[in-house]
């Protein structure tokens, strides 16, 4: 029961303690220091690796983590040495970064925004991390930007794709290196005009979230240019595993080409059902009936098996790549796991280099000292040629690939062929592009 | 003392004081040695826990008193932050007028859903709430998305209104303070090798938590408590005297939705981002274990299991191979690899199987959750010395 007589030691007491309570958080106030947040010390720098690995992407995450645990190796002079000997830059010797050996923390940023964050602050807060990198999804990697953004750290983005990440949430500590949206779109209109005609009728299936928006506004607004009409875009909820009710309406709809704006688990569940229901065999308008996949990945085609076989989509690397620098990345991954990287790998594994470098030249690890070295950085030999990190946005210019299921592949991992590389001044926007607009990189944060 | 009886006014002190030393009771271990690993105080860990604290301690007055089982209270949590969040972008990056609006939003809401959902008791109100909360999380997800942000959700920027605060200086950052002290500031503390951090936004937290835990001593003392313990021992007994029970489960469901309201907007007030998996089916299902695991009825229990659930999220998590093989690189090459592969699962990647393990061991073994496991190595000690049975101020009703 309440006991609730209120004498006046009674209150004064509470009061004081209250007060009390209250007043100890002003002595308690911040003093700064070293000029930037987690500055590392003389013998060792960490670095924080935020990845999935539990949850829908935990495959790509997996990969992602063996790439960064390969690029410590290298820059701390193990192994082959990977990328090192076929970058432009010959800043990296091997000897760590700026002398210190590189350590790391993981976390696991279960695809969530907010575990990323809890997972990237405690890295920040708890291990000392200098630079959070990594996350499969472009809403993890939007929260963790913004979060480095406020604690005056470097964000290297792994894989996001949505326009959003250096659009309208662009953040001057975040960088990407990974593709997006309107690359896909920009990159796959002309190989689909040259494969299917400019007649043609599309359909969308979107993914009801953030990436599917804008990876179907990119591929609307690329396939509409040259000629094509869509007769419908239709959204389907993420968690979504059985497509059939969205699949048959397609045939009856007019249309004769089906875009799947799907990733992961969602794109191999819409596309079996589309092959279950025939659309591959079907006709309409006098045409063969024919589906996309904007963003391929190998774990997805893995996933979909020998329904991917002739569809075309567009990805940001892959491992058959001929050049110096992905022959040498393939190797030393290979030689240590056994099979070749993803493209999620490799975007990881450059960006640690591509900061590792940059921190190098700079001569300093202070955030805006890094930023200043990656903007407007001209880079090559990392596997995607001639690359430009662009001031403006902190997104990465570079050609693009596009690519078609095999018909007949020889082993699991041989499952994508290289239509095309498209070169990068196609898929060149202004960085206040319609597509991108609304966003403000602001001034970089070194925080403390 | 403040109208509380000796024993709960003791509770409350233990309380008091263990908040208010976490610093230094969380960081145990020196920086630096391998033991560093399991410090868990730092500035996001501590405030986790006590907001996590404040909603299992909403949701223990609703599941706890009147033995409704709710499975949809993460939907008022993530109200309560796209609260927040509003009034961080529109009004003023002070945190007053942003957990003020949170809890008034998510009060409204419980309202709202509890006025529907009570309607059913047992399965059918556990189903009602978890189906509100699922629509709430695909909304925010997806329909609302010009109001939620939709997947990459809701976090203040630099371009906002904010009426009451002047415009940012460039390059400055919106950060969420309490009349211009930043959430984020800390005092770091280094006595030899231990480093102890003092966060200034884990410490109006606290502050809050302290308040509310004390409120819910109030509740659970107060004649309104005992009427929701009726309601939970037998409701048809209680409206065949003449009583109607909805009004008090009513009022016990709004109460601890203006808790987790207030949750949510503490956590954006520490953390200023708001995203829809705050509302999904399992960060609901994740309060119940909470409460479950530390003692539901219980007034220190949902506290308990929420820090120990946040712990496993946080630090358990986060013993990668790499860490094991520092641990472990004493010992012969091949044990080593053998005792790696034994505890690997079970860390990393594999940190529910711990917790899994945990919270089977209490439903199975301490019904009354942990609480119950120290009132049982309490008892231990003093059977001897002490004839009378064991005051149990903070038992369940039934």
């Amino acid at each position: 029961m309440s006991h609730s007589k209120v004498s006046r030691r009674g209150v004064i007491k509470t009061g004081m303690v209250a007060s009390a309570g209250l007043a100890l958080p002003q002595y308690l106030r911040a003093d700064s220091h070293t000029g930037f947040t987690n500055a590392p010390g003389d013998s060792e720098v960490v670095l924080g690796f935020n990845v999935p690995q539990t949850g829908p992407y935990a495959d790509e995450g997996a990969d992602e983590l063996r790439a960064y645990e390969l690029a410590v190796e290298h820059l701390n002079g193990g192994g082959d040495g990977g990328m090192l000997s076929t970058f432009s830059s010959k800043a990296l010797d091997g000897t760590g970064i700026l002398g210190r050996e590189v350590k790391y923390v993981t976390g696991d940023t279960q695809t969530k925004s907010d575990a990323a964050r809890a997972s990237a602050r405690s890295m920040i807060e708890k291990d000392g991390a200098i630079m959070i990198t990594g996350g499969s999804s472009s809403g993890v990697a939007v929260a963790v930007q913004a979060l480095c953004q406020e604690a005056g750290i470097i964000f290297m983005a792994g894989l996001t794709h949505s326009n959003d990440t250096t659009g309208k949430d662009r953040r001057a500590n975040g960088f990407r290196h990974f593709f997006n949206s309107y690359m896909s779109g920009a990159a796959l209109a002309p190989v689909l005009a040259a494969n299917y005609g400019t007649e043609r009728k599309a359909y969308h299936l979107t993914a009801d979230y953030n990436w599917g928006y804008t990876t179907e506004e990119a591929v609307r607004s690329s396939t509409e240019a040259m000629g094509w009409e869509t007769v419908n875009a239709v959204k389907t909820p993420l968690t979504q595993t059985d497509f059939s009710s969205y699949i048959a309406p397609v045939l009856n709809s007019g249309a004769d080409v089906l875009v799947l704006n799907h990733y992961g688990g969602n794109m191999v569940n819409s596309l079996t059902n589309a092959v279950q229901f025939g659309l591959r065999e079907a006709e309409a308008n006098g045409q063969n009936f024919e589906i996309v996949v904007p963003l391929y990945s190998r774990l997805m085609a893995k996933g979909a098996g020998a329904n991917v076989s002739g569809i075309f989509g567009s990805t940001n690397w892959h491992w058959s790549l001929q050049d110096a620098g992905s022959q040498a990345f393939v190797q030393s991954f290979g030689t240590k796991y056994g099979f070749p990287p993803s493209q999620a790998a490799h975007t990881t594994y450059v960006q640690t280099l591509l900061y590792a470098d940059a921190v190098t030249r700079a001569g300093s690890f202070n955030p805006c000292a890094v930023a200043e070295a990656l903007e407007d950085f001209e880079f090559d030999g990392l596997g995607n040629g001639p690359t430009l990190y662009r001031g403006a946005d902190h997104q990465c210019f570079k050609d693009v690939l596009v690519v078609k299921g095999k018909e007949n592949p020889e082993n699991e991992f041989d499952l994508l062929e290289i239509v095309e590389v498209t070169p990068v001044d196609q898929v060149t926007y202004a960085p206040d592009h319609p597509q991108f607009a609304g966003g403000e990189l602001g001034a970089c944060n070194p925080g403390a | 003392m403040l109208g509380l009886n000796k024993k709960d006014a003791r509770l409350l002190l233990i309380v008091v004081a263990i908040t208010m030393l976490a610093p230094f009771i969380l960081n145990p271990f020196p920086a630096g040695s391998d033991l560093a690993q399991f410090n868990a105080g730092y500035p996001d860990l501590m405030q986790r826990f006590v907001i996590f604290g404040i909603l299992a301690i909403g949701f223990n007055i609703l599941f706890g008193l009147t033995g409704y089982l709710s499975f949809g209270h993460a939907a008022f949590l993530g109200v309560g932050s796209y609260a927040a969040v509003w009034m961080f972008k529109l009004l003023s990056m002070n945190i007053i007028p942003a957990i003020m609006l949170s809890v008034i939003i998510a009060g409204v809401f419980s309202l709202v859903i509890g006025y529907v959902s009570l309607r059913r008791s047992g399965i059918y109100f556990s189903i009602l709430t978890l189906a509100f909360a699922q629509m709430s999380y695909s909304l925010a997800y997806s329909v609302l998305t010009p109001l939620t942000g939709g997947e990459t959700g809701l976090q203040p920027k630099a371009t906002d209104a904010r009426i009451l605060d002047g415009a940012l200086e460039p390059g400055e950052a919106a950060t969420p303070s309490l009349f211009n002290i930043a959430m984020r500031d800390s005092f770091e503390l280094s006595l030899g090798n231990w480093e102890f951090v003092f966060n200034f936004g884990y410490y109006v937290a606290a502050v809050v938590m302290i308040f509310a835990f004390y409120m819910s001593i109030r509740i659970f003392r107060s004649p309104f408590g005992m009427m929701l313990r009726a309601i939970k021992s037998n409701q048809t007994r209680m409206s065949y005297t003449g009583l109607n029970a909805r009004p008090y489960t009513l009022a016990a469901f709004v109460i601890s939705g203006m808790y987790a309201g207030l949750a949510g907007g503490l956590l954006v007030a520490m953390d200023p981002q708001a995203g829809a998996e705050r509302m999904f089916w399992t960060a609901s299902g994740e309060i119940v274990i909470m409460t479950i695991l530390g003692g539901a009825g219980t007034l220190i229990g949902p506290v308990l299991g929420a820090g120990f659930i946040k712990y496993f999220e946080n630090i358990v998590s986060k013993i990668n191979e790499t860490v094991l093989h520092q641990w472990f690189y004493w010992l012969p090459d091949g044990l080593e690899d053998f005792v790696i592969a034994m505890i690997y699962p079970f860390v990393g990647k594999g940190w529910h199987l711990p917790l899994g393990l945990l919270f089977m061991l209490v439903v199975i073994f301490l019904p009354g959750g942990l609480v119950q496991g120290g009132q049982k190595i309490a008892g231990l000690f003093s059977r001897k010395t002490a004839d009378e049975p064991q005051p149990k101020a903070t038992e369940p009703a039934e």
